[in-house]
């Protein structure tokens, strides 16, 4: 089976997050550069649906030279080969450009399942699986916890605000995960030195068969007019309990007349 | 005055307080024009009006919820195509950003998420980075799409005619590729909804077990609130995921969140950060949560929330 999984490279969230000033595009030299944590969790559910029904595993990213890092992480968890789609053009993309791009360069890797995180710690919108499936045509397995393949029947468990809804379909799919979904593996040292040799295909807009004008900055169909920092939310008050923590809450509720 | 579309989000043939937070918000854009899909529209169609829907476009078809998302988004660019809009809401759940992003793609329009507040022009304001950055953006092309965070604007009534419309589409191959065999409810309670509640307690891994979880809801209950939990608490099993308040469960913005036994993990804020009042019971004085709360008391959980349950209750 040819699983491709979609790893972005967000800032660590444990570092701080800026945005840019001129562009008010991220700033991504501002904080560390890590696998976005869902990411993960998609790439070691590809792992075990390959260890499972055998085949290749795909890793491809886009995003600027730095995300390299990330992409080794990834091989070294246990992929077999990626593609780095990087280009000056793409900056700035908003996200129905990325999709757009995303599913170019998923014309040149092909593909029988593309399995992706549900959402980003960075800019968090939740829409690229929605928007694969719908540009692809392919059915959207999105917010599984749970993934079964059967030949080329699938069904996964679709988490939603309720509880969960099953879900059927066959593949080609688009497939996103939740973190309730499976743990993922560390890389091993062997791992790690394996994915030193392990082939990364790195390519422009140009070989993805992307078009400039439907990508980047200039020509996102979303602007960020302006931005500021939020005001700094006030220190509290804080106290340790002696026998009296609780009725002193309540106290703190009355004034805000909660209670 | 062009048309708002709003889609509205029901359960049991409830309208959910988002849709009313949206029409409220669509007014100041334009003539809100309500979109229900499924069944059961008729019991909903006078609150809608309330709030202020001009119009209601009922898609009754049970067709278009037996398959994940893709129909309602195919529903939707239609009206889009037919009534021209000047931007369609919908709410910012999982599932409702979902919709969002299949509408943009098939209609080529740019969607904006998270959005805590809307003006005139569809200018829409995020909070991002966990609330640390506000941010004001716009859609420059096709149709803005906008997803708003539930409990972000305040609703408020503006009676409108409510005049009703069937609608329907036909559904493509595609639309229909991923079928929904079963729905799943997890048990939900009389208490109120998670992500629309004003007040929401949350137990963590301080709470130290399933049985325990009755002194949160104990709490919960004397504040007429919702319960959430956190991942260390649903993944225990000791609560329902359906009630995981984070970065991949819900986000919550009430009046008033109550962290117990609650580190305050950077997933964990990702979700409550733009909580108005934050409170937080945790034995460790060093708990991250205690940085965002506005009264905190470092103490046991199993001394001091009851005891404030208590109190509360002596108040009632
Ligand atoms: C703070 C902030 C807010 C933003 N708000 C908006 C907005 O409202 N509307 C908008 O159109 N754009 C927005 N953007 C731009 C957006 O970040 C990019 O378009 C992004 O590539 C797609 O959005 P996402 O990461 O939120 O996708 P999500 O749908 O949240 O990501 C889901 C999954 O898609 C995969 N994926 C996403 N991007 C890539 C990639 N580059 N390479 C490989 N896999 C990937 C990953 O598997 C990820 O887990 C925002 C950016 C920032 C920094
Ligand atoms: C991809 C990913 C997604 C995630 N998504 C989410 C999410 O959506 N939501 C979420 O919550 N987490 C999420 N997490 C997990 C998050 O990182 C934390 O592990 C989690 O929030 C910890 O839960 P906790 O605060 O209950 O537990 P802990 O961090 O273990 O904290 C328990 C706290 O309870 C206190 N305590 C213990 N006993 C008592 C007592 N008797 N009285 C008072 N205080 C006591 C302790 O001092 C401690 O501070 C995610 C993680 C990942 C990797």
């Amino acid at each position: 089976m040819n699983i491709v999984v979609l790893v972005k490279q967000v800032p660590d969230t444990e570092s701080p997050r800026k945005l840019k000033s001129d562009d008010s595009t991220l700033d991504r030299a501002a904080a560390d550069g890590v696998i976005n944590e869902l990411d993960e969790y998609a790439i070691e559910e590809a792992l075990r649906i390959k260890e499972a029904q055998g085949g290749e595993v795909t890793v491809l990213t886009m995003g600027p030279d730095k995300a390299t890092d990330s992409i080794r992480k990834a091989l070294a968890m246990g992929a077999d080969k990626a593609v780095h789609l990087v280009d000056e053009a793409l900056a700035g993309s908003d996200a129905l450009q990325t999709s757009y791009a995303i599913q170019q360069a998923l014309g040149r890797t092909g593909f029988d399942l593309v399995v992706l995180g549900s959402e980003s710690t960075d800019a968090r919108t939740g829409v690229l699986a929605a928007m694969l499936a719908e540009r692809l045509g392919v059915p959207q397995l999105s917010l599984a916890n749970k993934v079964e393949i059967d030949g080329s029947a699938i069904k996964i468990q679709r988490q939603t605000d309720y509880g969960f809804d099953k879900v059927e379909a066959s593949l080609p799919a688009v497939v996103s995960v939740v973190e309730k979904i499976n743990e993922p593996r560390y890389p091993s040292f062997k791992g790690i030195m394996a994915a030193k040799k392990k082939p990364v295909d790195t390519i422009g807009i140009a070989d993805a068969g992307i078009d400039a004008a439907q990508v980047g900055l200039a020509n996102a169909a979303t602007e960020v007019v302006d931005f500021a920092e939020a005001p700094p939310r006030a220190q509290g008050q804080i106290v340790t309990d002696e026998g009296d923590g609780g009725a002193k809450i309540a106290e703190f509720l009355a004034s805000k007349k909660f209670v | 005055m062009a048309e708002i579309l709003v889609l509205v989000d029901h359960v049991d043939g409830e309208v959910k307080k988002v849709t009313l937070e949206l029409l409220t918000a669509a007014r100041r854009l334009g003539e809100p024009a309500a979109v229900w899909i499924g069944p059961g529209a008729d019991g909903a169609k006078d609150k809608l009006a309330e709030y202020g829907a001009a119009k209601i476009y009922v898609a009754a078809d049970e067709e278009l919820t037996s398959y994940v998302v893709a129909p309602k988004a195919a529903l939707l660019a239609q009206l889009v195509a037919d009534k021209s809009p000047a931007a369609v809401l919908v709410s910012a759940t999982a599932e409702g950003k979902e919709v969002a992003g299949r509408l943009a793609v098939k209609t080529g329009s740019g969607v904006l998420t998270d959005v805590v507040d809307v003006a005139e022009g569809a200018v829409a304001e995020h909070s991002i980075f966990g609330g640390g950055i506000i941010a004001h953006a716009k859609v420059k092309t096709g149709t803005p799409i906008v997803a708003v965070r539930p409990n972000s604007i305040a609703p408020e009534a503006a009676p409108a005619a409510g005049a009703e419309e069937a609608v329907s589409v036909t559904l493509s191959d595609a639309d229909k590729a991923a079928k929904i065999t079963e729905k799943v409810v997890q048990e939900k309670g009389e208490r109120p909804d998670l992500t629309e509640a004003a007040i929401v307690v949350s137990g963590g891994r301080g709470v130290g077990g399933a049985e325990n979880f009755k002194i949160i809801e104990d709490l919960a209950d004397s504040l007429g609130a919702a319960v959430g939990a956190s991942r260390a608490a649903t993944d225990a099993g000791w609560y329902p995921h359906s009630f995981q308040v984070g970065q991949t469960g819900k986000t919550v913005s009430p009046q008033l969140y109550i962290a117990v036994g609650i580190s305050g993990a950077i997933q964990h804020r990702a979700g409550m950060q733009t909580s108005k009042t934050i409170i937080a019971i945790n034995k460790d004085s060093e708990a991250p949560i205690f940085e965002l709360v506005d009264y905190g008391v470092v103490g046991d959980l199993f001394q001091v929330a009851p005891q404030l349950t208590e109190e509360i209750n002596k108040r009632r």
